[in-house]
């Protein structure tokens, strides 16, 4: 500190300084995600030309089937560049996949990424209908087993967290059809609108739900939430077992500490001191639980749509893996496996910024 | 060690809980019998182990228990409800359903088993030798193990069966190829708290190879969180496995195996329900004992992580 400074106080150099740094650590871990990012990205197109071009015995009729004429045979040789070193292979197809070229389906002779841009919305309103239950049940269900540690609601919250692990997802969106459409019908059934409804709504978004809104068709809403309520309500029950015992173990650490104990001596409300003290703690930590569980959502789409018939990305690839389609498999692979290592990377950044105790 | 010459029966306890153990054999017993004193202690660890031993007797005595043939067919016998002679039920080929469930704890402890003792072995390996050289060989081998674990596994699962052909070593190496990565984590953090120990400089002083001491004495050390992954995996291994199985990938016809008897049983599930609902409640109950158990060996042997979840 000089006297030519016209800052007063010997502290006002710090925060300055202190912020500059801290928004440097920042950007340093901010490119050090994205770096991870992309080596991530790049072991998966890795692996997925590992398993399009070298598992195979013959990767030319993997792709244009064991019925190929020769000429055909021959010209599907030279355009995978069969014929070239395999680094030579790679970094052709490596090439292709970022300019957003992921191959020609087979099964529907359009570009894989055109087929996936029409399956996805659907996969991504269950899934996004999926978390959100997730989350109304999930977070409060947690929060209570962790207040009511080893009495009754805990016991409860940990046997339902248990049973959503172990049962098999196919199997309980069966029994729920035969239970709720087929004996009670409570719900519609597989499929996304009834075939009356199929086709009333431009798709403009491609999410049913939102189209029928934009229009005004409320009938086509109501009876999209109607076919979206029990897979949604399936695959909510994956990520509340996940969530809620996220959320308890969270909440049980909060609990420990000694603020908690400072604001019930206080006189503090235990609802205050569990809302507004220890939950606020762990909103950021929940944060990224909560995007991890919507990246487990769209693998545990793909069992999901089979059962329920749902034109999503899952059952586009379970279709194209039963037909042998190997450019619309390895395509759909790629584009779940960016979404979740994009989600993967999101909930790590989000954790790193928003937390002040891990910046 | 007086006890160990009186034939009460409470001496057996008194040898194995001995402070002073005079060989190895006895401690390990010792360590073995407070394992199970935890483990009788927590009754839904219990109800697990009594499930997992099961599944193993009832894949041991298969042809006992089950009354007929898994796959011989008898069509004039489709589709029959409960009774006395199909305890569940006929399936359209008019096989027992019960016969099958029963045949099918086989396939089902072979998927586990293979997968369990291909994938852990890899992850031990690649974690414990990544923690113990560290430097760049431990930066490459993470790099790889992180890039496995941000993948989705039955997506990667679905691909490489494809790739490989349905069939159900295929789904097993497919799953084997996808589970490795967390027990590599897991072993690198173990390995990372003991290999500054006094005793590994000690072996080191007496000139013992890296791999000598990364085999015989870093492995064992890490072998039990470990174990506890492994069984808190099995549920999920199964329910995979079961996945591919319902899609057509994994163990093909006529093999009893639950996935694929639910996905052949989906077509009458409106008029003979039986057929796709009992195999799915074995897969249930086989996948929550695994999980009761596995939570209870973790609340033993991983105190720490226990007290969290």
């Amino acid at each position: 500190m000089t006297a030519t400074n016209l800052q007063p106080g010997p502290t006002s150099v710090r925060p300055g300084g202190a912020r500059r740094r801290r928004r440097r650590g920042l950007a340093l871990r901010v490119a050090g995600v994205v770096a991870s990012l992309a080596t991530t990205f790049f072991g998966l197109l890795l692996v997925t030309f590992f398993i399009g071009r070298v598992v195979p015995i013959d990767p030319v009729l993997a792709v244009v089937g064991d019925r190929a004429p020769r000429d055909v045979y021959e010209k599907a040789r030279l355009e995978l560049g069969l014929d070239k070193p395999l680094w030579d292979q790679f970094a052709r197809y490596a090439g292709d996949v970022l300019s957003g070229d992921l191959g020609t389906s087979v099964l529907t002779s359009r570009p894989v990424l055109e087929d996936i841009g029409r399956v996805f919305p659907a996969t991504l309103e269950l899934a996004t209908l999926g978390v959100l239950f997730g989350i109304v049940i999930g977070v409060p269900a947690g929060v209570m087993a962790a207040v009511n540690r080893d009495r009754w609601p805990d016991h409860l919250v940990r046997v339902v967290g248990l049973i959503g692990y172990s049962v098999p997802i196919f199997w309980l969106g069966l029994v729920g059809l035969l239970l709720f459409y087929a004996k009670l019908s409570w719900v519609a059934g597989p499929g996304r609108l009834d075939v009356f409804y199929d086709g009333l709504v431009d798709p403009v978004t491609g999410v049913i739900t939102l189209d029928a809104a934009l229009a005004g068709e409320w009938d086509v809403f109501w009876n999209a939430i109607d076919h979206l309520l029990l897979p949604a309500a399936l695959l909510g029950y994956y990520s509340l077992a996940y969530i809620s015992r996220m959320t308890r173990s969270f909440m049980l650490d909060q609990l420990r500490q000694e603020y908690v104990t400072t604001a019930r001596v206080k006189g503090v409300s235990e609802r205050a001191v569990i809302w507004r003290h220890a939950f606020r703690n762990i909103r950021v930590p929940l944060l990224t639980v909560v995007a991890l569980s919507y990246a487990g959502l769209l693998e545990g789409a793909v069992l999901t749509e089979t059962v329920f018939a749902w034109p999503g990305l899952g059952q586009y690839i379970t279709n194209s893996l039963l037909n042998a389609d190997m450019n619309a498999v390895l395509g759909g692979t790629i584009v779940v496996g960016a979404v979740y290592i994009g989600l993967n990377m999101l909930s790590d950044l989000l954790y790193r910024v928003l937390d002040p105790r891990a910046r | 060690m007086t006890d160990l010459t009186s034939p009460r029966p409470d001496t057996w306890r008194g040898w194995l809980l001995s402070d002073t153990p005079h060989s190895r054999g006895q401690a390990r017993l010792g360590r073995l019998y407070l394992l199970w004193l935890g483990l009788a202690r927590n009754p839904l660890a219990m109800v697990g182990l009594v499930i997992v031993l099961a599944l193993l007797v009832a894949a041991a005595l298969a042809p006992l228990l089950a009354h007929q043939s898994p796959i011989e067919q008898d069509l004039a016998d489709r589709l029959q409800p409960f009774s006395a002679a199909h305890w569940l039920g006929t399936d359209e080929l008019g096989r027992d359903i019960w016969s099958r469930i029963i045949y099918g704890t086989r396939l089902t402890l072979l998927i586990v088993v293979l997968v369990a003792i291909t994938a852990a072995p890899v992850g031990l390996l690649i974690g414990t030798v990544s923690g113990y050289l560290g430097g760049w060989v431990d930066a490459v081998l993470m790099r790889i193990t992180d890039i496995f674990l941000a993948f989705p596994k039955l997506i990667l699962a679905l691909a490489f069966v494809a790739a490989l052909g349905p069939g159900i070593e295929n789904a097993i190496i497919a799953i084997a190829i996808t589970s490795w990565p967390p027990y590599a984590r897991i072993a690198r953090a173990e390995t990372l708290t003991i290999r500054n120990a006094d005793f590994i400089s000690a072996v080191r002083l007496q000139g013992a190879s890296s791999a000598r001491i990364v085999a015989r004495h870093i492995v064992p050390l890490c072998l039990s969180s470990v174990i506890v992954r492994v069984t808190l995996d099995m549920a999920g291994i199964i329910l995979t496995a079961a996945g591919l199985g319902f899609l057509g990938l994994g163990a093909q016809p006529p093999l009893p195996e639950w996935g694929a008897m639910i996905s052949k049983g989906r077509s009458f599930i409106l008029d003979q329900w039986w057929v796709a609902t009992m195999p799915g409640i074995a897969i249930f109950v086989v996948s929550l004992g695994f999980n009761l158990l596995g939570d209870g060996l973790r609340d033993i042997l991983d105190p720490k992580q226990g007290g969290q979840s």
